[in-house]
């Protein structure tokens, strides 16, 4: 493998360069992903059928926390990285572990909203609003479980092999897809729970 | 035994039976023919695990042309059926199994992955690059392709075929009015194959803009590897849409959720958009590429550069930029108003001025050319004035007062037959004659060849004009019969003849093969047909490594100015090069897709949950798996150079 010295590591191999154009082009994919699925909350927020609407159901308390975790968890994972720069791997894990846990305090929440919802009656088979509401959510949720496992097995890689431009390229990559959640939920949060409550 | 009941077809006919036994007669004749040629080993290292671009290629192909026969059945038993007025051969409902198979398997089991055949094998060769960006990726593509047409294709001999058609509209699609598995098999398959294609085009994106050789700038590109670009722009653009209505459909169907449905809010035309959201630039994923690869021929068969190089990239940009804005000129009928009929009639009458300019190129290239009338150039010669006539139709089609004369009518179905048989498959046929010397190092006989053109083209011509008479007469698509008084049955007679024409030409593709397999000859260079780009410019057979000196660029046909005009290609020493191993993991994850999407289907929730358990596990495995490939050293490519000099 020829190694560019020049670059940051995540950089340095020619692979790594490709991997993180490609992760690049998936991130649009899934751009398209969430914006079919805003589209379809949208045509679909108003359509309640017999059940509740967003203003019923939506409680301000529990949604600012974890907006508020995972907007941490996304500057942690960017100190992580400034870490991997500099070479220093144990700041580097750490980051990344405190990443995962408010990942995980997040998706408690959330799942601790949905069984919420559920008691009050709003369930996915409800209305098509409650059906494109916890369908949106879940994936965005069923996203951050998938980052979960991902981290987890990129900070066991990292403690085994060290830095290594292969190691480095992976957790940069993982950066981007956990930036790119925080993203997709702060769409999350002004379009759907504050403009439902308003 | 109540298990197995769900597995039974809820309509059997002799047809179905005979199919069973048909299937299970192969399989056992794959399996047997395998063991005794001690073939299994080869078939598992050669093949079932290749991450080799130019292999996966050819296992596209291999598995298009099969699908198209399937298709083509499909097209014969509803011609058949149609032949004459009040037919008892198919009744209603197997009617509706058919076109909606047919359908499905064309477009996303045929088309796709034929033009997913040259992408592969034809795109790293021309930007003279070893392979794709993400080999182990591109074979989890075609896996998890074939796995999902394999779902699709089992349906109907387990648990009952789709039966809404190909576009599934809710509420015939949702749980009251198809209540066999069917449609499911038509989420779950499409579902897996559409992340395969995704993953085709982040690949080939990666691929086209990061891998090309030096020298070679995005305006020096050929044709084809632009078209395969903006063709994959759109598949990362359009398919996570179907992603998300596949999802919520399956959803409804199984979960009860109201998405699509006529009760709690549910909106069924909801599912109408996204499907053509998807479903219109999808047909120009298709036919981009295949404008691409016409551009090569008739720029080689002329002699000539491509007319307009400039204005043929404009017009694909444009053309793509379009596809995403004209979706709801599949239901102008339906009631969304004036203002957005006008709209979306506008937008899709503007793309025929990109189509217009592309179609006028290829013209001027043709002008003043040195033109060899081969097998290839045929099909582009017919292609030109067939698909004309096919784009002035959709023009029809377009003005949304007019349509509701012709929508749903024999009128559409003619068009877009007219557009996609001379558009694609002639593509896809010109193609395979085209690459077919590169791909197995002999070419296919040119008169049976030509034949072979020319019976299609006379039984397209047969098979669907006399349709835009019935379809302006009012024959509507999709009904699976006609009382003689409405004066249908000579045109729909004649088409019958026409398809079967067409069905002798496709067979005549297979004793081509046969017989250019027997008494081809070998000794053919690796230039045969005095090409211009750079796939040419290596050997043939292509080396598993395809240019052992990295190609340098200076135009948009390199190895024609290397030719002519004595530019030098491989300036550089050979050095040894680093290749990608080949890799069991994507046959075995995408195998447990199968297994994953079958249980999805018949609702079998604990094997659902053991094969998601088996996916994660596989990417598990994968990210914790130290592999750098390895590399081919310089002795050992100075070897195979040699040999493969002596070959030629």
């Amino acid at each position: 493998m020829h190694v560019d010295h020049t670059q940051p590591l995540e950089y340095s191999s020619g692979q790594g360069r490709l991997n993180i154009y490609g992760f690049w082009v998936f991130l649009g994919a899934e751009i398209m992903l969430f914006a079919t699925l805003f589209t379809v909350f949208f045509v679909l927020e108003n359509r309640t059928g017999s059940g509740p609407n967003g203003a019923e159901i939506f409680e301000i308390a529990p949604v600012l926390a974890e907006t508020f975790i995972l907007l941490t968890s996304s500057f942690v994972i960017g100190l992580g990285i400034h870490a991997m720069r500099i070479g220093n791997k144990k700041a580097m894990m750490t980051f990344f572990a405190i990443t995962l846990v408010l990942g995980l305090a997040f998706l408690g929440l959330e799942i601790d909203e949905f069984v919420t919802y559920i008691h009050e009656g709003a369930t996915l088979q409800t209305s098509a609003f409650t059906a494109a509401l916890m369908t949106t959510l879940g994936t965005h949720g069923a996203h951050v479980t998938f980052g979960l496992f991902w981290g987890i097995s990129i900070i066991m890689q990292v403690k085994k092999r060290g830095l290594t431009p292969e190691t480095a390229n992976k957790s940069f990559i993982f950066s981007l897809y956990w930036h790119f959640l925080d993203v997709v939920w702060i769409f999350i949060f002004s379009f759907i729970y504050l403009k439902g409550m308003m | 035994m109540e298990f197995f009941e769900r597995f039974a077809v809820p309509h059997p006919s002799p047809a179905i039976y005979a199919s069973m036994v048909a299937i299970g007669l192969t399989v056992i004749a794959i399996i047997a023919g395998l063991t005794y040629f001690k073939k299994w080993g080869y078939l598992w290292r050669e093949w079932l695990t290749t991450v080799d671009h130019k292999r996966i290629g050819i296992m596209y192909m291999l598995s298009a042309l099969l699908m198209l026969f399937r298709g083509g059945v499909d097209a014969i038993m509803m011609r058949a059926q149609l032949a004459t007025p009040d037919s008892k051969l198919l009744d209603a409902q197997h009617y509706n199994e058919v076109f909606s198979t047919h359908g499905v398997v064309m477009i996303m089991f045929m088309a796709m992955p034929f033009i997913f055949a040259f992408m592969n094998y034809v795109v790293p060769l021309q930007i003279g690059a070893r392979d794709v960006a993400f080999p182990r990726l591109n074979a989890i593509s075609f896996w998890l392709f074939f796995m999902g047409a394999m779902l699709f294709n089992i349906s109907f001999v387990v648990g009952g075929s789709p039966d809404a058609g190909w576009t599934s509209y809710f509420p015939l699609a949702g749980n009251d009015f198809s209540t066999s598995v069917g449609t499911n098999y038509y989420m779950i398959a499409i579902q897996i194959s559409g992340i395969g294609s995704l993953m085709t085009g982040i690949n080939m994106i990666t691929t086209i803009m990061k891998m090309r050789a030096p020298g070679m700038t995005l305006m020096k590109m050929p044709m084809f590897t632009w078209s395969t670009l903006v063709a994959n722009l759109i598949i990362v653009t359009v398919f996570p849409v179907i992603t998300v209505a596949l999802a919520m459909g399956t959803m409804d169907r199984l979960f009860g959720t109201h998405f699509f449905t006529t009760t709690n809010g549910g909106m069924d035309m909801l599912w109408a958009n996204l499907f053509w959201v998807w479903g219109h630039p999808e047909v120009y994923i298709l036919i981009l590429p295949a404008f691409g690869i016409y551009s090569e021929i008739i720029s080689t068969f002329s002699g000539r550069n491509l007319y307009g190089y400039k204005s043929m990239v404009a017009s694909m940009v444009v053309i793509s930029a379009l596809s995403c804005v004209v979706w709801a000129h599949h239901f102008f009928t339906m009631g969304q108003g004036a203002l957005s009929n006008s709209f979306f009639s506008i937008t899709t009458m503007a793309i025929a001025v990109p189509t217009g300019v592309k179609i006028f190129n290829w013209l001027f290239t043709l002008w003043k050319g040195k033109i060899r009338f081969t097998v290839p150039m045929l099909y582009s010669l017919g292609f030109i004035p067939l698909f004309t006539i096919g784009g002035v139709t959709g023009v029809m089609l377009a003005m949304s007062a007019a349509d509701y004369q012709y929508h749903n009518t024999m009128f559409l179905v003619a068009h877009f037959h007219n557009t996609i048989i001379p558009g694609v498959v002639y593509a896809m046929l010109a193609g395979l004659t085209y690459y077919w010397p590169k791909m197995f190092g002999f070419m296919l006989n040119e008169r049976i060849g030509k034949w072979t053109f020319w019976l299609m083209s006379i039984g397209f011509v047969l098979a669907f004009f006399p349709m835009y008479i019935t379809g302006l007469d009012g024959q509507a698509r999709r009904m699976y019969t006609y009382s003689e008084a409405t004066g249908f049955g000579p045109l729909n007679m004649l088409s019958f003849v026409g398809a079967g024409i067409m069905a002798i030409a496709f067979a005549l593709i297979v004793y081509n093969v046969y017989y250019s397999v027997r008494y081809a000859s070998r000794n053919i260079g690796s230039d045969p047909w005095d090409a211009r780009t750079l796939e040419w410019a290596t050997h043939t057979p292509v080396p598993e490594y395809n240019f052992a000196v990295e190609p340098q660029v200076h135009s948009s046909q390199p190895f024609w100015d290397a030719k002519k005009n004595k530019h030098v290609l491989f300036p550089n020493e050979i050095e040894k090069i680093h290749m990608p191993n080949n890799s069991g993991l994507p046959f075995i994850m995408c195998s447990i897709f199968f297994v994953w999407g079958f249980s999805f289907v018949f609702a079998i929730w604990p094997l659902l949950i053991i094969a998601t358990l088996g996916i994660f596990a596989c990417m598990a495995y994968r990210s914790f798996e130290n592999d750098h490939g390895r590399y081919i050293s310089a002795e050992e490519i100075h070897e195979t150079e040699d040999k493969l000099r002596g070959a030629n």
